[in-house]
């Protein structure tokens, strides 16, 4: 009887392909719009994971992420190094300048200011030159997404000559590295010339980055820090994780996708429903003919269930493949660079498109069960 | 029961509500269907004959009274019990055939043995075979809509009788067929499903097939009015 179920729905092809476009739709909408939230906020993140050898973060009490932060004497950096299990520390300055551009437009860009030394706290890779460069002087470099902001016609950067702040920077390589939350262009250079590029106040270090000795546990060599300099010290997933919840908490990009989500959902069940339900109302008479017949109430629902387990995996099938090329078609584009699918995400639409399937399936299904065989004789 | 019955009703009594009041279709209907022949339930519309015959085959619950069908008091089976009487015992042929539209010819006339548990390419093979005595067996490949009434007919019909049913139910078997087409198949339906151990119930007001009958019932107000071989003259 499943083959005459999924014959009777496949058949009838205009309801068939409107069933799989509303669970197509209803997916590709939730996975798509899911994905994109998450890679967005997980750029709450991104400076952390733009400085890989840093195991500890320690800044401010009052600092919150590596955006929003409050600089500590130049002091902390000897405090920190005094702590037991505390391998290496580093400092890290991050601030905002604006640039002025080779067409005159003035361009706010963050400033990165990393370890003169070790060039602890730069991105792993580079996407043309190396880290090096920052020896040269007046030397930038400049993350791959802010080329594109910074030039958009296509222009090499190395070599580009910049205003920054009144003082002169070059251009001298490209880090491959994930974009901001806000896309802002990212400038990294060597913590003393950093230190030039900003306005002067009286505390300009932002962050100590440190490593922690062989045996000790980043968790343990935070607190440690935490108890002795009376500075704020966290792991880098304590930090990422402030990054990614500073976010959600402070903008309104939750509840905005949510509301995709949600509308995915709705539009999800109207149209399956509203197609599933003129379907059913099409084959009543079938239907009804075969609970004459002597098909029993089990055999009808296991016929209704094949239909929706069908239009469910094909629809959902097309809608994550939909999104996969979406994503796919993008990478290019610097806004998506990086953008991956959580592999929760398709459980997630998964789930949608079940709960989707089992409320219009249900609801096609009782007037299917509440035919009375009697009715074929009418 | 009579020893030759298929069918023995009994006080058939059914009641429908129509808002607050009740109406009585059938008031107290005892008659007997035998095997072998083929009978004719006939009266105009509103007589009950439609909710007689869904009484008799299983499909409608009487409001009192009692159907034996080959000696099983079907109301008294449990709704499985029940559907799968159905399925083994009785073949239906509805007015508007009730094919589905999006499988062929050979799949329709087999469903009720896929319905059985039959794997579906002996079934269709089982139902090529009737179709064949039915003249449209090079129609077995085609979808309902590309066959004409009358083929929808003789699907229908060898739907009824593929899993060979000791009774056959008919609704308006003409009804959407033209004089000849509709005289063929009642001639067609006579030479197959007929059979000493079968019995076959019409439901018709087509006065044109009423010679074709070997009894006729007929029905007014709820009421067996007539019972014999012809029809009477007033009618």
């Amino acid at each position: 009887m499943l083959w005459i179920a999924i014959r009777m729905l496949t058949g009838d092809a205009q309801k068939f392909y409107g069933l799989l476009f509303g669970i197509a739709f209803s997916t590709l909408l939730i996975t798509q719009q899911l994905t994109i939230f998450v890679n967005l906020i997980e750029r709450g993140a991104s400076g952390v994971f733009n400085a890989p050898e840093a195991e500890v973060w320690v800044m401010d009490p009052v600092s919150r992420t590596t955006d929003v932060n409050y600089a500590m004497p130049s002091t902390a950096l000897d405090e920190v190094r005094s702590v037991p299990g505390v391998e290496w520390a580093v400092p890290h300055l991050r601030a905002v300048a604006s640039v002025r551009t080779g067409t005159g437009d003035l361009e706010g860009v963050a400033i990165i200011g990393v370890d003169d030394a070790t060039l602890i706290g730069m991105p792993e890779n580079m996407v043309s030159e190396t880290k090096s460069v920052l020896s040269q002087p007046d030397s930038v470099v400049i993350d791959d997404g802010g080329v594109f902001n910074l030039f958009e016609n296509g222009e090499d950067p190395i070599g580009q000559r910049l205003e920054l702040n009144d003082q002169r920077a070059v251009i001298r390589g490209v880090a491959d590295s994930i974009p901001s939350f806000t896309s802002q262009v990212v400038l990294y250079t060597k913590y003393s010339q950093a230190l030039n590029y900003v306005p002067g106040t009286r505390n300009r270090l932002t962050f100590v980055l440190a490593g922690v000795t062989e045996g000790e546990t980043a968790a343990g060599v935070a607190d440690r820090i935490e108890e002795q300099t009376g500075l704020k010290a966290e792991t880098r997933e304590e930090f990422a994780d402030a990054g990614v919840d500073f976010i959600v908490e402070n903008t309104g990009i939750p509840t905005n996708f949510g509301i995709t989500v949600v509308l995915g959902f709705v539009v999800g069940v109207a149209i399956v429903g509203l197609t599933f339900s003129l379907f059913i109302r099409d084959n009543i008479k079938q239907f009804g003919a075969l609970k004459a017949i002597g098909v029993t109430n089990s055999k009808i629902v296991g016929m209704v269930s094949a239909q929706a387990a069908l239009v469910g995996a094909v629809g959902y099938a097309l809608g994550v493949i939909g999104t996969v090329t979406f994503i796919w078609a993008f990478s290019g584009n610097p806004f998506f660079k990086g953008f991956y699918i959580p592999w929760q995400i398709p459980l997630i639409s998964l789930a949608a498109v079940v709960i989707i399937l089992a409320i219009t399936g249900w609801i096609a299904l009782r007037s299917v069960l509440n035919t009375e065989p009697a009715s074929v004789f009418r | 029961m009579n020893a030759e019955s298929a069918i023995c009703a009994r006080g058939i009594i059914r009641d429908f509500q129509a808002g607050q009041s009740t109406i009585r279709v059938l008031h107290g209907i005892d008659t007997d269907i035998r095997s072998g022949e083929m009978t004719y339930v006939v009266g105009e519309s509103g007589s009950g004959k439609t909710t007689l015959i869904s009484i008799m085959c299983g499909i409608l619950w009487p409001t009192e009274g009692e159907v034996q069908v080959f000696g099983t008091d079907i109301y008294s089976l449990s709704d499985t019990e029940l559907v799968n009487f159905r399925l083994n015992n009785i073949g239906f042929i509805f007015q508007q055939y009730n094919l589905i539209p999006s499988i062929d010819a050979a799949s329709n006339a087999a469903v009720p043995l896929i319905a059985k548990g039959m794997a579906i390419g002996p079934a269709r093979e089982k139902a090529i075979e009737l179709l064949e005595k039915l003249n449209i067996s090079d129609q077995a490949n085609k979808l309902p809509n590309q066959l004409s009434g009358g083929q929808q007919q003789r699907v229908a019909i060898a739907r009824a009788l593929v899993h060979e049913p000791r009774l056959v139910v008919c609704d308006e078997p003409t009804a959407a067929l033209d004089a000849s087409s509709g005289r063929r198949v009642m001639d067609l339906l006579r030479e197959v499903a007929v059979a000493p151990d079968r019995a076959c119930i019409i439901v018709t007001h087509d006065n044109r097939i009423f010679d074709l009958a070997d009894r006729i019932l007929v029905l007014e107000d709820g009421r067996v009015t007539h019972d014999g071989t012809d029809m009477p003259e007033d009618h």
